[in-house]
Formats: C-alpha cells, structure tokens, sequence
C-alpha cells in the first residue's frame, strides 16, 4: 500500500506477488509499510510476512501498527529482516532500545515522518501523519539513534505522493546528525530524484512507492541511471 | 537430503529454513546432538551474539563431528564460532581456524548492513559460476580475521576481511546467502553440491 500525502489510499495489488516482481526487476531490499496500522488499531499478518520470508531472498522490513514486543518477535519469527516502528516510538521510546538490545539495532528501523512548519522547522507527526509531536525531524533522528535504531526511514510528509522530489533539506538536516543509514522517503518522482537523495541529501538509500507501483519507472532503468552518473549499485 | 540447523536458543531462522526448502533441502532446527549426527550437514545460523552462541554449543563433539567429514556450514556469526573467540563478548569459538573476531573499525557505519561485493580470491567449487564482484548481503559488527589457505573471497568494509571460507567439509560465509538474490542461491546450491 502506499498512499497520496496519507490520504486517499489505493490498492496497488498483492504486496508478496509484487515483492517477488520488484527482487526481479533489481530492488535491493522491500518495505511493507501499512501506513495507517496504528490509527485503525491492525497488526502486520502473520501469514503475509511468511508468505514473503518463503519467497523472498532479499531483506525485507515490516512496519505498521507494531505496538510492542510481541509483535516484534511475532514479526521477526515469521521471516522478516527488521521492524520499522514509527508511532511506538514515539509514544515509547524505550520500545527502540528494547527491540536493538535483544535482536540486534540491524533489526531495528525507526521511520520517522516529517512536515515542514511555516517558520521552515520540520515537526515529527505520529498517527500516520496526523498527530504533531512538536520534536524537531534531526533532534528525534538523533534520539533515536542514541535509543538503539540501526537505520532511520525518513519521509516527507509534505512530498509524499507529489513526484516533485525528496525534501532535501529535510534529508540533509537528518543526515547531518546521525551515523546511522537513513533511507529517503516521500516524493520520488523521476530517477534524478534518488540521484538527489544520494549526493545532496547524504542518504545511503531511497524508497519508492507509487512511481513503480504505477509503473511509471522501473527500478531497471533508474540503476542504469544511477550508475551512469557514477554511483555503485548493485546490478 | 536434510540439514541441521543448530538452535542457540535464539533468533529467526525461518528465511534460512526457507532457502533450503527452495533447493529441494529439508531442515531441521535442533541442539540435539543426537539429530544433528543423523542429519547431512550441520548448519550454524547467523543468529544473536557470540557468547550466548558459545556457551549453547557442544564446541567439542562439533570439532569431532567436523574432524570426520561431516559437512559444516557457519553463516554470519556461524562464521564468526570457527574462531578461538571474538572481540564480542566471552567464551570460545570451535578452534576450527586460529584468532579472533575483531569489531569493524570506526570510520564506517556499524552495523555493516546492505549489499556489498566479495572478490573471489582463489578458484573453488563453491564459487563456480560466481564472478568476480558479485553482490551479496550483510547483516553483522564483527568480522573474522586474516585466515590463510582457507580463504575463498572477501570484502571490503573498512578494512578487508574473509567474506567465504572453506577448508575441506567446513565452509563459512560471512554474508547471508538466503538474504543474497541469485549470488546467494548459487553460492548456497554450490555449498550443497560440493560437501552434502
């Protein structure tokens, strides 16, 4: 699932048959995301991430409506590589250091999302983008960082779904502070975007979603992109 | 054809159990020594830390089992237990190859988590139809040390460590095969072709 600005989600079809089609077409790692888990009080499916773990052989991360501990074990039990927390991080962020301390901060991605205020502060929200937490995106990246997160997700909730690139600034701000991979999220839109999120915004990664469940771009075509600009993919 | 995965009592193996279920492969995840004998292979997972590994596993019926031909397999910190110890934490590693397992240095990013490439350092069975620069996936702070004429092919991440190892019926892999796409499915359907 991936939605427009958290609004106006759309089915973009069975999340293990397009994971299998994207380790085809090149994708270095999946993210099942459902973005609106903890709002709507739903779990991440046992049998959905078994059915990837046993198809799948590329890393692949779960996050949405994680609460807890136990949904972490069940999560990692059942085949997946790391948990994504975002709201339970938030509302407890000791949850962070729990999970890194017992199954390693490899296993442990903390996804924040992030809005741009008028005065150019960019706010972590929780609650699938609906609840401010008036923490400042690079302050609580850092937290999380010290908290035990191996890798922050980071998406603009402003760009989300808009195709006019990563936020930059945001990513460079995020960036900047922590020593952990951070992967770009929210707004991709055209291959010089992940470009971007490498060379300008410092990331180690980029996710996409809607530009390639719509078949807009192929992950194909923006490697080759990327590596005729010098960049090392895998290939 | 099965394979003993051994349980330390911790950690997901489940991708693991699902990669040999696609080579045709039954697996099974025990402590029991007496399963493990019976079993084709004897696999040490990538799973938790050294000294909690250490101190689950029979290190001298292993050693016994290895020192007969039985085909051993040590993925990630299953690599990381052919050691004499580890920079981790306590305990003992099998002995298997000499040294210790060092921490990855400072100047980058730990854990090593991604794609990185290995450069095959001599011709085996084991890397038939792998070429030179494939990319395979990491997940891991430790690395095993310099090791000499066991040594496959490495990779480099702040420093230049074993990334496959092999001597004789024992073979180590730094990386994840099951993590790893088509350089992993290979490498893994080599391993099984060659020792089991």
């Amino acid at each position: 699932m991936k939605g427009v600005s958290f609004e106006g989600l759309r089915d973009a079809g069975d999340p293990a048959e397009l994971a299998v089609r994207y380790r085809d077409e090149g994708a270095d790692e999946i993210v099942f995301l459902d973005i609106t888990a903890s709002i709507s009080s739903r779990k991440p499916i046992a049998g959905l991430i078994r059915r990837v773990a046993s198809d799948l052989d590329i890393p692949f991360t779960i996050g949405g409506g994680v609460a807890g501990a136990e949904d972490a074990k069940s999560i990692l039990d059942n085949g997946a590589d790391k948990i994504s927390l975002n709201t339970a991080a938030i509302e407890n962020p000791s949850l962070v250091t729990e999970l890194s301390d017992l199954y390693g901060a490899q296993c442990v991605v903390v996804a924040i999302d992030a809005k741009r205020s008028a005065s150019g502060v960019y706010e972590v929200f929780g609650r699938s983008g609906t609840s401010g937490t008036g923490m400042d995106a690079a302050a609580w990246a850092a937290r999380a960082e010290r908290l035990g997160a191996g890798e922050l997700l980071v998406t603009s909730i402003d760009r989300d779904g808009t195709k006019a690139g990563y936020d930059l600034r945001l990513l460079k701000e995020t960036t900047g502070r922590v020593n952990v991979p951070v992967i770009a999220s929210g707004g991709c839109g055209r291959p010089e975007h992940f470009l971007e999120a490498f060379r300008e915004g410092g990331c180690d990664a980029a996710l996409a979603a809607s530009v390639f469940h719509y078949g807009e771009l192929t992950i194909s075509e923006v490697k080759e992109y990327l590596s005729a600009r010098g960049v090392l993919v895998r290939r | 054809m099965a394979v003993a995965i051994f349980d330390y009592g911790v950690g997901n193996i489940f991708s693991l159990r699902a990669a040999f279920s696609r080579e045709g492969v039954e697996s099974l995840v025990t402590a029991d020594m007496g399963s493990v004998r019976e079993a084709d292979a004897l696999v040490l997972p990538g799973v938790g830390g050294f000294a909690s590994a250490s101190s689950a596993l029979p290190k001298e019926e292993i050693r016994r089992l290895a020192g007969e031909g039985k085909p051993l397999i040590g993925i990630c910190l299953g690599l990381q237990l052919f050691f004499e110890e580890s920079e981790e934490g306590p305990g003992a590693g099998l002995g298997l190859f000499p040294g210790k397992v060092r921490r990855l240095p400072p100047r980058v990013k730990v854990p090593h988590m991604g794609w990185n490439t290995v450069t095959v350092r001599k011709r085996d069975a084991i890397t038939d139809g792998v070429a030179d620069g494939s990319w395979v996936y990491y997940a891991h702070s430790y690395h095993p040390p310099e090791v000499g004429d066991g040594l496959v092919a490495t990779t480099d991440y702040g420093v230049e460590y074993p990334a496959l190892v092999r001597r004789k019926n024992v073979v180590g892999l730094q990386f994840h095969p099951e993590k790893s796409g088509a350089a992993g499915r290979r490498i893994l359907r080599n391993i099984l072709k060659e020792l089991v």
